[in-house]
């Protein structure tokens, strides 16, 4: 209870999409690389929080669970997608994604 | 108040039984790879250049073999003397072993092997130092296993990124051209943003039904009246958006010609053949098998899909001037053929799937593999213009060529003819008239593709007809040994399927999945 309010799983729900969504937007308009693998983290660990809350309301303990495996898929991504950032970075500094457009369609 | 917690303290930690002989392949391609960055990161020095590439052919090889006895047991019915025939699924119930993850481990070492044959030549002409390339391939193919053999969503999950995260740094590979570092970046973003699309999917079912595991989902879809199914019906969605973005179903199909432009020849060949066989693989486990008794629900979903994806494939094709880009839209085109073999929800609909993407992804891997001899160093030379006269100045290339094109645009007597057949018919049978229409339609549309690139190979580039220099041509540049292996062994293929589909069309019936309960 906080200020007469029940907190129930929708809520939970909730926030989870509305940082989902907030991310996937992020990805779409922001244009810097570094910012645009931040709005991916965002959307991963907003899954994170359905995870547990449905994982919470069911009582199984499987919800849970499956955050260690996201968080290491997240790092993992994360790490590839700086690296491929710091190579293209070293030949062409202060780049956005703008920038990169060599091929178009 | 969760269970685990209510339960009395025992002095081992439980862990589920590992059936190690159903995970063989998986470990001998995964383990090769680790084995083999081990090896070369300290004996760097030692280790003559042929070394890598034959050792991962090795490893494909016995990939394949080791999934013959596995074959054999799953597709065999348990009898008395075998009572352990048949499917099963081990770790927990979390990994099924079926014909169908079988008939994909096949597949994914025989792309294995091709790829490391034409990466060998294409290595050293670009001069790309290491043995990452090999690694990087191995460990992709294994997670492309690991989906195929996926029963629980989060394992899928799992196998999805070992898949996509090395092919995003296999992309970015060539690291002094920066169209291949910028469709890796491309590709890394959509494929982290579907990468999360997906999982929200997952949470959504996992909310929905309770469960990630596959059986227990189907079981809990098919007893269970779900009063408001807004909640699975999202999770059904997300997860098919994710898949979409995998196999470049229109409209997620934009990072695309980008990326198959960008990136280096032979990675083309292997995203186009092993990454969309897994993410097809994976949608079939999910959708057709798990979500069978919902199909009412996402059947006119993967029916809207197939038609956009067969259009757009079809018709944007024909304005490209870049032939790696021309090949990426007739990439997504025949994304629209599986899809129409995945709306069937049949079992023959899937056998049919199974066929194309074995045709298929023969068939891509030989046009990639001429493609990368064509275009020379850099892969600089792509557009239809460089590579107009081909047949004249490379015959054998030319020749090569014209069997791929002819494949993929399904004419008689060749692989490719049946592979688009068997979906046809099979969305015939299922009742989907309208579809199967639009597919005939869209191939007579797609076969002008494919002649624009014949007639440019054959009849154009009259520049060279100096006879002179044209001999000098066909002196000058020999085709590599892995590059001529690939394409014996592509061609070989594509027409003895083409005169002889059935042993292959029977082998994916066999194929055709049942979730293994264990």
């Amino acid at each position: 209870m906080i200020l007469g309010l029940t907190i129930t799983t929708s809520y939970y729900l909730a926030l989870s999409a509305m940082l989902f969504v907030l991310g996937a937007f992020g990805v779409m308009v922001r244009r810097n690389p570094l910012v645009m693998f931040m709005c991916v983290e965002l959307m991963l660990n907003a899954v994170n929080i359905s995870f547990v809350a449905f994982g919470d309301s069911m009582d199984d303990i499987r919800g849970q669970v499956s955050v260690f495996f996201v968080l290491v898929v997240a790092a993992a991504e994360v790490v590839i997608g700086l690296a491929i950032v710091v190579a293209i970075m070293r030949r062409r500094p202060k780049i956005t994604a703008d920038d990169i457009s060599v091929l178009r369609g | 108040m969760l269970n685990i917690l209510a339960q009395p303290p025992t002095d081992a930690i439980p862990t589920p039984d590992v059936a190690w002989s159903g995970l063989m392949p998986l470990l001998i391609l995964s383990g090769g790879a680790v084995l083999l960055l081990t090896i070369v990161s300290l004996a760097k020095d030692f280790i003559p250049r042929w070394f890598t590439p034959i050792y991962t052919v090795l490893i494909g090889i016995a990939t394949g073999v080791a999934a013959i006895p596995l074959w054999l047991r799953v597709t065999d019915t348990p009898s008395a003397a075998d009572p352990n025939n048949g499917p099963f699924a081990t770790l927990d119930s979390s990994f099924g072993v079926d014909g169908f993850s079988v008939f994909f481990t096949m597949l994914f070492a025989a792309v294995v092997v091709l790829v490391a044959l034409l990466a060998n030549d294409y290595l050293r002409r670009e001069d790309i130092d290491g043995p990452e390339f090999y690694v990087l391939m191995m460990l992709s193919a294994s997670g492309g296993i690991v989906m195929a053999s996926a029963n629980d969503l989060i394992v899928m999950f799992l196998g999805l990124e070992i898949l996509s995260i090395a092919v995003y740094v296999m992309a970015a590979m060539h690291s002094r051209r920066i169209e291949s570092q910028e469709a890796g970046m491309k590709y890394f973003v959509l494929g982290a943003l579907s990468s999360a699309v997906f999982l929200y999917g997952i949470a959504l079912t996992y909310g929905a039904t309770g469960s990630t595991n596959l059986v227990e989902i189907r079981e809990f879809l098919s007893n269970v009246i779900l009063l408001n199914d807004a909640l699975l019906l999202a999770g059904f969605a997300l997860l098919l958006v994710g898949f979409g973005f995998k196999v470049a179903a229109v409209p997620f199909h934009s990072w695309t010609p980008d990326v198959y432009q960008g990136a280096p020849t032979p990675v083309v060949g292997f995203m186009a053949s092993a990454v969309k066989a897994a993410a097809f693989a994976g949608m079939l486990r999910v959708f057709w098998l798990t979500f069978g008794s919902y199909r009412t629900d996402w059947q006119p979903v993967i029916y809207g899909l197939a038609i956009a994806t067969l259009l757009v494939g079809s018709f944007v094709a024909i304005v490209q001037t870049d032939v790696k880009r021309m090949l990426a839209y007739s990439s997504i085109s025949h994304a629209g053929y599986l899809l129409v073999g995945v709306q069937a929800a049949t079992n023959e609909g899937t056998a049919t799937v199974l066929f194309y993407l074995a045709a298929y992804a023969f068939m891509v891997i030989g046009s990639f593999t001429v493609i990368t001899l064509a275009t020379g160093p850099g892969d600089a030379k792509t557009s239809l213009t460089d590579i107009a006269g081909l047949a004249r100045t490379r015959p054998v290339l030319g020749i090569a060529l014209t069997v791929f094109l002819l494949g993929q645009a399904g004419v008689p007597f060749t692989s490719g003819f049946f592979a688009k057949f068997y979906v046809i018919s099979a969305a015939a049978d299922a009742n989907s008239y309208g579809l199967a229409i639009v597919a005939m339609l869209a191939a007579v549309v797609a076969a002008f593709l494919y002649l624009r690139i014949m007639m440019a190979i054959w009849l154009d580039g009259d520049e060279v007809a100096d006879p002179t220099e044209l001999a000098a041509a066909k002196a000058g540049i020999p085709v590599p040994w892995g590059a001529a292996v690939v394409l014996v062994v592509t061609v070989g293929f594509t027409l003895v399927f083409g005169l002889w589909p059935e042993p292959m069309i029977e082998m994916a019936r066999d194929a055709v999945p049942a979730l293994a309960i264990g």
